[in-house]
């Protein structure tokens, strides 16, 4: 586990340590910026190929994920922030199956908490906003069309939920997906290459584990596409179970 | 006598830990992506629909296993 944390390159020991893992969320953050800049101030009526893509993107999100929970009308006043983290958790996994980079922004705990804890913030406030404080605790503790007694177990547990265990797991769905896959292609790669310098008739094996290593990035690929989809997904239901009439 | 070691696990115990721990979700992935597939057979036109409620419910299941994976780490 230690050996997962890469050195400090930058005022080691300090509260401003930067190891490599920064200094790809920097690459990535800069990179973003400056093509969402140039693509946007270029923006024309009848899109290029570079801007038509990225209009793909902001269609999928409206269309597959803000049209099917929030609905495309409520769901305006949150398109702008669920655009977003799908573009930033995209741009940041995707940076772990970059060549050169190697490692996904996401891949350390901070990031996916700070996003997590962005959407708490988000849904809660959307729902005080909508009921009022104690009106919101209600809707989303107390579901209509229960026994009572039944309240008695299921206040404290969806309490939790709403409370905790929404944005936790974000946060460690995230976090361990890009670990796992970081692992995962260290590990196939590391075989392969152990394979091939064995000396021994191991070596006929060592093309099946390459293989298999192009298979796994190819999955860390469709992982990462795929976690920022749920991470967006889950986000906007639970900003349209917030603020929904009633269940 | 010197004592004969026959068989010996090396390593950490947390990876078997893991593969118990993968049995269930693995169930309930199954479960919930068949139902997915019968449904959309039986209802082509609801197919995206059905796909995002789908991935829902991937994502609560998938969470076991990653904590799971998360538990292995830590401790």
């Amino acid at each position: 586990m230690g050996g997962f944390f890469p050195e400090a390159i930058l005022f080691d020991g300090t509260w401003f340590e930067f190891n490599r893992v920064q200094l790809v969320r920097l690459i990535v953050l800069a990179v973003v910026l400056i093509a969402m800049c140039i693509i946007a101030s270029r923006a024309k009526l009848v899109p290029g190929r570079v801007q038509s893509v990225i209009e793909l993107v902001i269609d999928f999100v409206n269309n597959n994920i803000i049209a099917n929970t929030l609905g495309l009308k409520d769901g305006k006043r949150f398109a702008p922030m669920l655009i977003t983290m799908f573009f930033f958790i995209l741009s940041m996994n995707l940076a772990g199956v970059i060549p050169g980079l190697n490692l996904a922004g996401t891949s350390v705990i901070g990031l996916p908490l700070l996003l997590a804890l962005w959407t708490f913030v988000t849904y809660v406030g959307a729902g005080i906003k909508k009921h009022g404080f104690l009106g919101y605790l209600k809707a989303e503790t107390m579901p209509p069309g229960i026994p009572w007694p039944i309240y008695i177990l299921l206040i404290p547990i969806e309490l939790l939920q709403v409370v905790v265990i929404r944005w936790a797991s974000l946060t460690i769905r995230l976090l361990a997906n890009m670990v796992a896959g970081h692992m995962m292609i260290v590990v196939f790669i590391g075989m392969t290459h152990a394979l091939l310098f064995s000396g021994d008739w191991l070596i006929a094996i060592s093309p099946f584990a390459g293989a298999m290593a192009i298979g796994i990035y190819g999955f860390e690929i469709f992982v990462g596409a795929l976690q920022a989809f749920i991470f967006t997904m889950l986000t906007a239901v639970y900003i349209q179970l917030a603020t929904s009439d009633e269940h | 006598m010197e004592p004969t070691i026959l068989a010996e696990v090396s390593g950490n115990i947390a990876t078997i830990g893991y593969g118990l721990a993968a049995i269930g979700p693995g169930i309930g992935l199954g479960i919930l992506v068949g139902k997915t597939a019968e449904a959309q057979a039986r209802q082509p036109e609801m197919r995206s629909q059905l796909q995002t409620t789908m991935l829902i419910g991937v994502a609560f299941t998938e969470i076991l296993a990653l904590l799971a994976i998360v538990t292995g780490l830590i401790f």
